[in-house]
């Protein structure tokens, strides 16, 4: 591999795009190329720069309230059409075109299902998310997090910092799932949050599964049950949950 | 499905997204008040599309849509910013404006890393806001919301190939930019 072939795969490569034998022919030639070496080295600091100072807009409080309010005025406007669409179809008019058909039918497709508790912990999630209610008790100090949940639990939960690893800790709330309160820690991990949700007992663990955009995995340790929630890439979030198993009990 | 429960299901499905979509608007309107309008109108456009998601990632969807309503909004409002004068798809984007008698040096520790890390965010953010649009979103997307090439291509609807071309391109861009930058400031001992 020549250095100008090398100079075309550097951002790739440093985008973890590549496929593996690609990726080894690089290392090959970077071991040995200190042009190529340098080349790489300052892209790669170059993106570790944009990737901490380029600014991350967060949306206005004010606009999801307007988004939610817009949506509701056009479910209300779009309901009569709707309805007469869905009456036309269904007086079994012969020339419904294939368009409208499919329409209709894509309207009858049922969402993706899934067991009860799996389904109320993306809810859970997802709420956290959308009533800007993450957390009760904003803190990445573990000793601050952890006393705030003995006094309104009948137990007290593993809280570790991650932020050497990558994963700060944001802070925790009360949820309540399963009919029961339970434990809510938030991290974060390149601007995703996680749900880090903490109840006692053991269950059976169930593997990474994703679900409305999101994974989730659960697991039990030390007589407590641990369920991970996030919008992450599943390694990330399997990452996640190793680390925090490694700091449990 | 009622319209009450089309309406919960959009917003399961697009508002843990909504800091992206803004991030995004952001970045390409350059402007508070019209990212906030895209955005209003993109999720709008999003719940009339409802029915037409066919899974997959409920982000890449949104943004999609996010960054249709930014070009639409901006040929409208500033088509001058989205008309290229000059080639999209070749060359060096800063080439003009490159210092030729800067050289890299060759060997031994590399000054101009450690100038690189001497972050000026104003300075930074700058100089990615000035990239033209094709070029923001790639830069943007890749590395604040952390998406996959293939993702990009799909959001930007441009091949992969040129995904990594445009990215390419604007970061050298940055890279020599902020190196230049950096390496005179030191100079005059700023």
């Amino acid at each position: 591999m020549g250095c100008d072939a090398v100079a075309a795969e550097v951002h790739p490569y440093l985008d973890d795009q590549l496929e593996p034998d690609r990726v080894g022919r690089i290392q090959e030639h970077l071991r040995g190329c200190a042009a190529c070496t340098q080349l790489y080295e300052r892209q790669r600091a170059m993106n570790s720069v944009i990737r901490q100072h380029a600014h991350y807009y967060t949306a206005p409080k004010h606009l999801a309230r307007s988004i939610r309010s817009n949506l509701r005025t056009l479910a209300e406007a779009e309901r009569p059409r709707r309805r007469n669409a869905w009456g036309w179809f269904a007086s079994g008019a012969a020339f419904a075109s294939a368009a409208t058909l499919a329409v209709s039918l894509s309207l009858l497709q049922p969402g993706p299902r899934g067991g009860g508790l799996e389904q109320e912990l993306i809810a859970a999630h997802v709420r956290s998310l959308m009533a800007n209610h993450l957390t009760d008790v904003a803190s990445s100090d573990q000793h601050t997090v952890k006393p705030w949940f003995s006094g309104k639990l009948d137990m007290s939960p593993p809280v570790t910092d991650l932020t050497a690893e990558g994963y700060p800790l944001v802070g925790g709330r009360l949820d309540y799932l399963d009919q029961r309160a339970v434990v809510a820690l938030v991290y974060r991990h390149n601007q995703h949050p996680i749900n880090l949700f903490v109840w006692p007992g053991d269950a059976a663990a169930t593997p990474l599964l994703a679900r409305q955009g999101y994974n989730l995995v659960r697991w039990s340790q030390g007589g407590m049950t641990f369920a991970a929630v996030s919008d992450l890439n599943p390694a990330d979030l399997q990452d996640f949950q190793k680390l925090i198993a490694r700091s449990a009990p | 499905m009622t319209e009450q429960a089309r309406v919960r299901r959009f917003e399961q499905l697009a508002v843990p997204h909504l800091d992206a979509a803004y991030n995004l608007a952001r970045w390409l309107t350059r402007n508070d008040a019209d990212a906030d309008d895209v955005v209003q109108e993109a999720f709008l456009r999003a719940f009339r599309f409802l029915d037409g998601f066919r899974g997959g990632s409920e982000r890449a969807w949104l943004l999609t849509i996010v960054r249709h309503t930014c070009y639409s909004w901006l040929q409208q409002n500033r088509p001058a910013e989205v008309v290229a004068g000059y080639d999209l798809e070749a060359g060096d984007l800063d080439a003009a404006s490159l210092d030729p008698s800067f050289r890299p040096p060759l060997a031994g520790p590399d000054p101009e890393i450690a100038l690189l890390h001497q972050a000026d965010e104003d300075l930074l953010n700058e100089m990615i806001a000035e990239l033209p649009p094709q070029f923001r979103e790639v830069v943007i997307l890749r590395e604040l919301e952390d998406l996959s090439y293939k993702e990009i291509a799909e959001i930007a609807a441009i091949p992969i190939g040129t995904v990594m071309s445009r990215l390419a391109r604007a970061r050298k861009a940055l890279q020599r930019a902020w190196a230049r930058r950096r390496t005179e400031e030191a100079r005059h001992g700023v």
